[in-house]
């Protein structure tokens, strides 16, 4: 029955998935301490934009899968999250780490007050809404009033920071377990969240506002709070992404990372907290591959002209979509009761 | 006489220039059934929707316990004690059934979202006695084969028992049962007749329901209301109401 897609078998499947991605990620520098070699910089490097990306994902998937708003210009949250750690490191000289709690609240802030005029605003209308966001915030980050402090087009040049505590590691590799370390506080909170009573407000209010209203959920309030913690959880990833890329720049924020966070979020998996790894995972690879593929098919077929990597980029997506329309993690959801199912006959 | 749980007083509800309601009073004592009949369009969801703050009436005020409900905003109704269901089954169709029943404990809780991130020992008392509650109403309503299924893709009947038992979750003292027989087959609503009654008598609940079908609203309800084109034409036991001539003018249509 195709009605069945997240009975708690299902979701138990997935979840043994997400584990494998955090031991992964955990095994990952080590193997670099091991077998030393130049590449391992760059696996290291992909792996925590996968986390980077995955936490603005699961940011986007608070709001859009569970609580049912939609959200295209998440990429300002991102930006808003990323400068607010480069102006505090760069002109305050504030401690990395500690620009964290200030993002989180500079975010919360922002994504709880568009929450309100969000009320108002149903679907199509939401998105609309949300879109002017990820068309404006870059522009307004390239201001000259304010270049100042956001470094106008150039951007702004990060240090990276050393191992505290004398830990035998390079700063790019403290500074993935700094982003494994948040990464994981943020998915058990949001686990935590979703299955207690804040979270099933979230998702009786997307099933049917009016019963949740009934069953004395504010449903205003829930909807501007869950559109906070949204920004907040996305903000953090733009904060994480300035410390360890250590560079901020208003165009690398511009509209292709909002629609990226929702291609991520429909590819992962819409309502699934292991979709959301998913889909960070699939961003960092998809980029990867198809410029690697479009070099492929030039040398292979002996073509006068580039492939266009976004055209690839397109296919394998519509491709993906085919084959699994309820995202990866859903199609994952539909494997696993399916052997289940084979071996209970 | 003791004081009314609930007390609709001259009620009007105007949509534009129609008038749903016309000043229509009637009381419901504490552990009765009371059902409110009259035929399609008489305003009687139309008042339900203004007990569950869904409508403001344009005049008049409903008492519970003696204060007013329209002072209250809609998501501090259940708080107060009124649960109910509605007309189409609106249940929560991507949640479980247990979930979807957790819900109903919502204004009986509190914990917040960051306690609820942080999962508190507090919060996961709190979740511990909302399952209960809820475990202990799947077996009330004879869930048990239904626990972990997702609402939406269940046959319409046991939708109907799972939005029963979810307003009940809250343990309710007003019980607002909106057309609860409606898509259901003769044996199904004679399985409802019982499930109201033992509802009112173990859950220690009264219930309100609105109901076309007939010989369910005669045989369950202690008090009838019956209303037509907004007004209340008639307020008794059922078979007062049975034999009011306005009643059978309603129902049947004999010429004035």
């Amino acid at each position: 029955m195709a009605a069945i897609t997240n009975s708690w078998a299902t979701r138990r499947g997935i979840g043994a998935l997400a584990i494998l991605f955090w031991l992964a990620m955990a095994a990952l520098p080590l193997l670099g301490k091991i077998y030393p070699s130049e590449s391992f910089d760059y696996y290291m490097f992909m792996g925590q934009s996968m986390m980077v990306y995955a936490i603005a994902v699961l940011g986007l998937n608070l709001l859009t899968g569970f609580n049912g708003q939609i959200s295209l210009g998440h990429g300002a949250f991102f930006a808003l999250g990323a400068y607010v750690t480069a102006i505090l490191m760069n002109d305050g000289n504030w401690p990395y780490w500690t620009t964290l709690p200030v993002v989180a609240i500079v975010c919360f802030g922002a994504g709880f007050l568009f929450g309100f005029p969000a009320l108002k605003l149903e679907s199509h209308y939401l998105a609309l809404a949300t879109f002017t966001l990820a068309i404006a915030v870059p522009q307004i980050l390239k201001h000259k009033a304010i270049a100042g402090w956001t470094g106008g087009v150039a951007g702004l040049v990060l240090e990276k920071p050393d191992a505290p505590f004398g830990l035998p590691l390079s700063p790019d590799q403290w500074l993935f377990y700094f982003c494994l370390i948040v990464a994981m506080v943020l998915f058990w909170a949001a686990f935590n969240m979703l299955r207690g009573r804040s979270g099933r407000a979230m998702m009786a209010i997307r099933d049917h506002g009016m019963a949740a209203g009934t069953m004395g959920i504010d449903t205003s309030l829930y909807k501007t709070i869950t559109f906070g913690i949204s920004a907040l959880y996305t903000g953090l990833a733009g904060a994480l992404s300035a410390i360890t890329v250590a560079y901020v720049a208003p165009d690398s924020f511009a509209l292709p990372l909002s629609i990226a966070f929702l291609v991520g979020l429909v590819v992962g998996g819409i309502s699934s907290l292991s979709g959301c790894l998913i889909g960070g995972i699939f961003l960092v690879l998809v980029q990867n591959w198809s410029q690697s593929l479009s070099d492929w098919m030039k040398s292979t077929f002996d073509l006068r002209y580039d492939v266009p990597s976004w055209a690839i980029y397109g296919v394998l997506l519509l491709l993906l979509m085919y084959v699994m329309p309820t995202g990866v993690a859903g199609g994952c959801g539909r494997l696993y009761r399916f052997i289940t199912q084979r071996r209970a006959r | 006489m003791q004081e009314p749980l609930l007390s609709v007083r001259d009620v009007t509800v105007r949509f534009g220039g129609v008038v749903a309601l016309d000043e229509v009073s009637f009381d419901v004592h504490a552990g009765q059934i009371v059902g409110l009949i009259g035929p399609n369009g008489a305003g009687k969801t139309t008042l339900f929707n203004c007990l569950s703050r869904l409508y403001q009436p344009s005049s008049g005020d409903i008492l519970f316990e003696g204060r007013s409900l329209l002072a209250i905003p809609r998501h501090r109704i259940a708080a107060e004690g009124i649960g109910r269901t509605f007309q189409n089954v609106a249940l929560f169709d991507r949640l479980t059934v247990l979930e979807n029943i957790m819900v109903g404990r919502h204004s009986q809780t509190q914990s917040s979202f960051l306690a609820n991130a942080l999962r508190l020992p507090s919060v996961v008392a709190e979740q511990k006695g909302a399952r209960d509650r809820a475990m202990e109403l799947i077996e009330f309503m004879e869930l048990r084969g239904y626990v972990d299924w997702p609402a939406g893709g269940l046959p319409f009947p046991i939708r109907k028992r799972v939005e029963l038992a979810r307003a009940l979750a809250a343990k309710p003292k007003l019980l607002l049962l909106d057309e609860p027989a409606a898509g259901l087959n003769h044996e199904e609503v004679h399985i409802l007749e019982g499930q109201i009654r033992r509802v009112r008598d173990t859950q220690d609940v009264t219930v309100l329901l609105v109901e076309h079908h007939m010989s369910l609203v005669m045989s369950v309800s202690d008090q009838v209301v019956t209303v037509n084109f907004g007004r209340k034409i008639a307020d008794g036991t059922p078979d007062e109401v049975k034999r009011h001539p306005e009643v059978i003018r309603a129902y049947l249509g004999t010429a004035a």
